[in-house]
């Protein structure tokens, strides 16, 4: 009676295949079949975006992505952004300016950060803001969220500035 | 003194790096209390490596879904079963009466005060829509929905009680027997004869009606909880999302009929709470009479729909006030009759009377308001109970308070600040005994309004206001008190049957030297582990990052009451420091033995115990705990063994005070309204770490607005939800909210252990009146009296139109 299907996915780099059904979100894959439980569910409605991975590179929604739609595909996790003990920049920033509180919103949030930080935009507040209000945080009223991007966004172009030659 | 300037940024990666600005003077002790230390929880939480309930693996555990009641009020006439229990993966479908009839009941020991049971499942009617009836477990979460929907309940549906205009309806039906006039709790807390003759002679009097609608706290977690029996420890374990576990395992062990130390509760990391997880869930007791019975792991995950309209709300009030004030706007009495809507439910344990208790006592606030009179009662309805969320009631009172100040202003043609000026508590008029009883201890509450009032000039807003660009703009200033750390000589006040206040903590140095220290308290997002060890580094003088505080298990911490009204900082933090004192004590006894001196004559310096004026003779406090766990038998006079010290607290209640100012815009065309920018000034005492404080102030104001301009739970007239998700339930993003200027003053407080006052809820408790304020002042050209939130764009409109009056939005339903 289940509708079950074998699917293969890379996440974080590393090769997976999976007897899925075919109503299992890809949050619930990721969280209770591979353990990767990183990513947080604020809503199931797509709204919160604390689930939010990115798919291919782009930020995705992962209450609203069925297991099976990740076929051949990759994706990245929260789990994936530090080396080690080792914060990456944007951690370190969010850390920097208490841009989390009870954290369970924060690992959308740096995703949604690094697919906006994949662009190499020019640091505009505003336009944070406007990136930023795709999820939902109760706790830190944004600013150091939208202070934390905004830095990391200024540090990697200048650093990329730098290895130009 | 603007913290975000003067503060030092530590280094995020090498935290123990970070230096009080102090500890470069010479002579003078590092501390790291009032240091910006990056926080200790925030490496778990940014590697997704918190751990939250449902982030524990148990492939195994039964989950468990809800049948809900579809309707606001009827009497279930049958349900069945069979469907269900028939279905694949499906363990169990458990009834009120399968459980044996379990129920909770919040108990306040007053003659104005009615008892009402809260059934763990709904018997024989239901009282809101949502409310749970059935139960079903099941192999896994999908499987356990499936089934819920193949539950049949039949209801007889009955009319419900849903505003404050149904109340006294002899038309509706009864919602709880034993209230036949729908009143659980009708407090008359002061009264004063003389108050209608000062009334009938001021020359203003201000008869008003403010409201607030009803909303909720939606922390991003919703509940959660995974409850299993063990056989070896004969307990009953239960992992859940709360601020309160000790008042989770007395719910269950009373719910259940079982011993406290049969039930253990375990609170992980908790996705926010903001009071709407410190109260016990019935869901919750129920997973765990489930895994009792089943002798098997079962867990549940509240979906955001049932968060929305099936767990806890708020502030769903109405004040009818009278204020006379002389010609120079001074109050010269007040008089409220204060009703809160409080659902169906009197929610355990501090039941349905927080609010309207606390509307009552406090609404004077900073202000000198001469004669007072209050009455608060608390109504049921036929919605989902109300628990204290972030505020509880002040959030109203202060909006109450700062909209009569603007009221009377404009009546005598004062200007805004200076009527405040007038009526604030001066500071020589400190300790303040006001006429709702309570002392007022030291706080700033003229500097802060002045403060205020400077910033607002610094930052422009005045020259903004005066743009002809099309839009609206105007300013609220408002000022008020929080106040926090109630201990249980105020909570006894309050003549609950269970009385919060005070708490324990325990410090513990292990042989290398480091230390573990238990609370009570129940942090879930204000980073207690980060300032609890700041306060025990400056007694011990050891690095912070030597002390892990242990938090929110019943089987680690002693008796607790946990995380709620602004306490833990104060109250657990408190006694987190009387307990560090006893271990130094320990420490300089030891250091003495083995250095031959006189304890008196040690001091703790650095990591080190050394002796007072000669400091070549010391010892690392290491060396002192290694000495103490693996060579006691070198250490003739100590008679106990160990490093070990427990400490109490309970202080009688302080207040922080804060002054807010809102610039809002208005977008004439469309009602849109938005906070541009937003100034804090707030003393909570000594501040333990800058950085934390602010990201309570900011998040508080960010909730504010959001009860503002943005949130509301609505209903339909036959009492349907109609605000299940975040489409319809708006929770402010980052585009509605702006940067927030924080600014400290720093009125230390003698009554508590570290100098400190609580500050959790000042942010949320301001924003409301200070956005309300400002909306009417940009309206001031169309004679706006806006006395209500939310204020929606359509209420906006109605001003500009000509279309309003402040009468006339009632309640939704």
């Amino acid at each position: 009676m289940k509708d079950q299907h074998l699917v293969s996915l890379t996440v974080n780099g590393r090769e997976y295949e999976l007897v899925v059904e075919s109503r299992k979100t890809l949050a619930d894959v990721l969280r209770s079949d591979l353990g990767l439980t990183g990513t947080h569910l604020g809503c199931e409605h797509g709204i919160c975006g604390a689930c939010t991975v990115l798919l291919d590179g782009e930020p995705v929604r992962s209450c609203l992505v069925f297991g099976v739609q990740a076929d051949g595909r990759k994706v990245r996790t929260v789990e994936s952004l530090s080396d080690g003990d080792e914060l990456n920049d944007l951690q370190q920033a969010f850390s920097r300016h208490h841009a989390l509180q009870c954290g369970f919103c924060t690992p959308g949030f740096l995703m949604l950060g690094e697919a906006y930080l994949s662009t190499d935009p020019e640091p505009d507040r505003e336009e944070v803001r406007e990136v930023v209000s795709a999820n939902l945080c109760r706790c830190t009223g944004y600013q150091g969220i939208v202070d934390a991007v905004c830095e990391v966004a200024e540090m990697r172009r200048s650093k990329d500035r730098e290895g130009t030659p | 003194m603007n913290a975000e300037q003067a503060a030092s940024q530590p280094d995020a990666a090498e935290p123990n790096t970070a230096i009080d600005a102090q500890a470069t003077e010479p002579d003078k002790p590092k501390r790291w209390v009032g240091n910006r230390l990056p926080r200790r929880e925030d490496p778990r939480m940014l590697r997704g490596s918190g751990r939250f309930v449902d982030d524990i693996p148990d492939p195994h555990a039964y989950h468990l879904a809800f049948v809900r009641s579809p309707v606001a009020s009827g009497r279930i006439t049958e349900i069945l079963t069979e469907d269900a229990i028939s279905m694949p993966g499906v363990v169990a479908v458990l009834t009120s009466a399968d459980l044996g009839h379990p129920s909770l009941t919040a108990v306040l020991e007053r003659e104005e005060f009615v008892p009402t049971t809260m059934p763990l499942l709904a018997k024989d009617r239901v009282r809101y829509a949502g409310e749970p009836i059935v139960a079903v477990v099941a192999e896994n979460r999908y499987l356990a929905e499936d089934a819920a929907d193949n539950v049949w309940v039949e209801i007889e549906e009955m009319p419900p009680v849903l505003s404050l205009e149904d109340l006294g309806r002899s038309d509706l039906p009864v919602i709880h027997d034993e209230a036949p006039d729908g009143v659980l709790v009708d407090l008359q807390m002061f009264t004063d004869d003389l108050l209608d003759d000062v009334l009938g002679s001021a020359p203003l009097v201000l008869e008003e009606i403010f409201r607030s609608g009803r909303v909720t706290a939606a922390p991003m977690e919703s509940r959660t909880c995974r409850a299993d029996w063990r056989d070896r420890d004969e307990q009953l374990v239960l992992e859940v999302s709360t601020q309160v576990p000790h008042q989770v395992r007395s719910g269950i062990a009373q719910a259940l009929g079982v011993p406290e130390r049969k039930v253990r509760v375990i609170a992980p990391d908790v996705g926010g709470g903001f009071g709407l997880k410190c109260v016990v869930g019935r869901e919750e007791v129920v997973a765990a009479a489930i895994a009792m019975r089943m002798r098997h792991a079962v867990r549940w995950s509240e979906d955001r729909q049932e968060n929305l309209i099936a767990s806890f709300h708020g502030r769903e009030q109405e004040y009818r006030i009278r204020a006379g004030f002389d010609d120079e706007g001074r109050f010269v009495g007040l008089e409220a009759d204060i009703r809160c809507n409080i659902g169906a439910y009197s929610v355990y344990p501090f039941s349905c009377a927080v609010e309207p208790l606390m509307a009552a006592t406090e609404l004077p606030g900073v202000y000198k308001v001469g004669r007072y009179a209050a009455r608060a009662r608390g109504f049921a309805s036929n919605k989902p109970p109300t628990a204290p969320y972030r505020g509880v009631s002040r959030p109203q009172i202060v909006l109450v308070m700062e909209r009569l100040m603007d009221k009377a202003a404009r009546s005598l043609g004062l200007d805004r600040v200076e009527i405040r000026r007038r009526n604030t508590i001066q500071p020589d008029d400190f300790p303040y005994l006001g006429p709702n009883g309570i002392t007022y201890e030291p706080g700033s509450y003229v500097e802060a309004l002045e403060l205020c009032a400077a910033e607002v000039g610094k930052a422009g807003w005045r020259e903004q206001c005066e743009r002809q660009d099309g839009l609206l703009r105007g300013i609220g200033i408002v000022n008020f008190s929080e106040r926090t750390a109630y201990g249980t000589a105020t909570m006894g006040m309050r003549k609950m049957q269970m009385t919060p206040g005070f708490e324990v903590s325990h410090v513990r140095m292990d042989a290398s030297g480091d230390v573990v220290v238990t609370s009570g308290t129940c942090g879930h997002g204000q980073g207690h582990e980060t300032t609890f060890a700041q306060i025990v580094a400056d007694v011990l003088a050891i690095s912070p990052d030597r002390i892990k505080l242990r938090q929110g298990d019943t089987d680690v911490t002693s008796f607790g009451w946990g995380t709620f009204a602004s306490r833990s900082l104060v109250i657990g933090g408190g006694s987190a420091a009387v307990a560090a004192r006893r271990l130094a004590d320990q420490l300089r006894e030891v250091a003495a033995e083995m250095l031959e001196a006189e304890p008196t004559d040690i001091e703790l310096v650095d990591g080190h115990a050394q002796v007072r004026g000669a400091p070549d003779a010391r010892l690392t406090i290491d060396e002192i705990a290694a000495t103490v766990h693996f060579r006691s038998h070198t250490l003739v006079q100590r008679e106990e063994q160990l490093l070990e010290a427990r400490g109490s607290a309970d202080p009688p209640g302080m207040f922080s005070n804060a002054a807010h100012a809102a610039l809002v815009e208005v977008d004439p065309g469309t009602g849109d309204a938005q906070v541009v920018d937003y100034i804090v000034i707030e003393d909570c005492g000594v501040v333990v770490n800058p950085m934390i404080v602010d990201g309570q102030v900011r998040g508080g104001v960010a909730q504010g607005i959001g009860s503002a301009l943005y949130e509301e739970m609505s209903y339909s007239p036959e009492g349907q939800p109609l605000t299940g998700t975040f489409m319809d339930y708006m929770v402010p993003t980052a585009s509605e909210i702006p940067r927030v200027a924080v600014h400290h003053l720093e009125t230390p407080c003698d009554q508590t252990e570290t100098g400190a006052k609580g500050m959790g809820e000042g942010g949320t408790i301001g924003a409301p009146a200070a956005v309300l304020s400002a909306l009417n002042d940009a309206l001031r050209d169309y004679d706006a009296d806006i006395d209500f939130v939310p204020v929606r764009p359509a209420d906006l409109l109605a001003v500009l139109e000509g279309t309003s009056n402040s009468e006339r939005r009632l309640e939704t339903a």
